[in-house]
């Protein structure tokens, strides 16, 4: 254990680091919250009379609308009933957002930030998008035709398994507008949206958007999803009006997820999170 | 039922009613998509091992299986009948679910099957039996060394390894799980 924990430290460190001489700043945000992020299948942990943050993603975005730039925070998050080799219900995540950039401007980035806080990165990055990838590695085209679960399972036993064969870092990108999440619809192609996802040896390591910062969208978006949410006997967490209202004043941005506890465990050279998060 | 969020490595299920196991379990959540559990699954009629991936949304049979004591009968053509100590019921094992363990069946001897409601899938003896050494060459005189092993072959026909010591007529004790000669227990 003492082990990954100094790896840990270092890998901070350099996370730190990276971002001070970018001219960002590290934020605190709430970890309590009264309402969190809505998405279709995030379920967040009940805290007293609140829950604990799924993401630190609402305050990011009214710290945007505020005047900030350039943020970053590394902090707890909590998701309910994640756990196995790749999750735990309390993990580590690194969020960043620049103003004025989008998804390819953060995507340069984070190949930077990658290889500035692990020697061992890999090299070359691919770049699929997700049509590209359905095709090649399951037979059909989720842009044109998307369908739900089929998207979900030939992602988990189609693609992310060749994603693995493959090795190395692979980008995914231009997701169906249906698994949008909060990303920007794509101007020149109306189907898709401006989101990747980063894979490095096929382990899922990071999420990423061309902001939407359109609040009617947005507030559409979160009505279909807390309807969808109701008929699976999910909680309807309700819309955060400071949110919506602050996505109106808010600069187009890009932002990034990125699980540090999935990194430290790619830079350790293992396949699981046991012994890498302290006290699972 | 199960949910598919109680699925867990060593758990057994039903299947198309066909008792399985769950012999590898992963959770899986892709992006932002739906928590996903992928299961290596052993069916334990047919012994195939097959993948399957379950959704949070689905749900899984639970697997009823259920053993009991039996004393060996006798053998009518290519089956094994055992009668119930409870009941006397007749259960009819074949050559097949046996397999070597038929070599060991004796007289009155007391069993365990597993059944799935009706089906029997496997059968447990006692960890040793006694058995009579029909043929094998006669061993050096004086030579009492337990390492040097020569081959035997049971009044069944069932072959196995003895010590150079062992004659024909001796009775040796056998153990059932691995088929290999345990000890002498008197000479014949």
């Amino acid at each position: 254990m003492l082990e990954s924990l100094k790896l840990r430290d270092a890998l901070m460190q350099r996370i730190r680091a990276f971002f001070h001489d970018r001219s960002y700043i590290e934020v605190e945000t709430p970890i309590r919250l009264q309402t969190p992020c809505m998405e279709l299948y995030i379920d967040a942990e009940p805290c007293g009379d609140r829950f604990l943050r799924t993401s630190p993603e609402i305050f990011h975005k009214q710290l945007l609308a505020a005047g900030c730039e350039r943020i970053f925070e590394v902090g707890k998050c909590f998701r309910q009933g994640e756990f196995g080799a790749l999750h735990n219900p309390e993990y580590t995540m690194l969020e960043w957002y620049q103003a004025k950039a989008d998804y390819i401007d953060i995507l340069e980035e984070t190949r930077e930030l990658i290889r500035y806080v692990w020697d061992g990165a890999p090299v070359d990055w691919a770049v699929l998008t997700v049509a590209d990838a359905f095709g090649r590695y399951a037979g059909w085209d989720p842009v044109s035709n998307y369908d739900e679960d089929r998207f979900d399972l030939d992602l988990v036993e189609k693609v992310e398994p060749a994603l693995k064969d493959l090795g190395g870092a692979v980008v995914l990108k231009d997701y169906p507008l249906e698994a949008a999440a909060l990303s920007r619809r794509k101007e020149c192609d109306p189907r898709v949206a401006e989101r990747w996802e980063l894979y490095i040896d096929g382990v899922e390591l990071a999420n990423a958007y061309s902001e939407l910062t359109d609040p009617i969208e947005q507030l559409n978006r979160f009505e279909a999803c807390a309807a969808r949410r109701r008929e699976m006997g999910r909680t309807d967490y309700g819309v955060d009006d400071a949110f919506i209202d602050a996505l109106g004043r808010m600069p187009p941005s890009g932002g990034v997820a990125l699980g540090v506890d999935r990194l430290l465990m790619l830079i350790a050279g293992r396949n699981s999170l046991d012994g890498l998060i302290p006290f699972r | 039922m199960y949910n598919a969020s109680d699925l867990k490595k060593g758990l057994k299920i039903e299947i198309d009613g066909d008792p399985c196991m769950i012999t590898n379990f992963e959770f899986s959540k892709p992006g932002k998509g739906q928590a996903l559990y992928r299961c290596k699954i052993k069916n334990l009629v047919t012994r195939n091992t097959f993948d399957k991936t379950y959704r949070s949304v689905d749900k899984v049979n639970r697997c009823a299986l259920i053993s009991r004591d039996y004393t060996f009968s006798y053998i009518d053509g290519p089956e094994y009948v055992f009668s119930d100590n409870e009941t006397f019921e007749e259960a009819r094992l074949n050559d097949e679910l046996l397999g070597e363990q038929k070599f060991f069946l004796v007289d009155d001897m007391q069993v365990e099957i597993l059944f799935h409601n009706d089906r029997p899938l496997d059968i447990t003896l006692p960890n040793f039996v006694e058995m009579v050494i029909a043929e094998t060459e006669p061993g050096a005189r004086g030579d009492t060394a337990t390492n040097v092993a020569k081959p035997a072959k049971l009044e069944n026909g069932y072959e196995i390894n003895v010590p150079i010591f062992i004659n024909e007529g001796d009775t040796v004790r056998i153990d059932t799980r691995s088929g290999e000669y345990s000890d002498r227990v008197s000479k014949g």
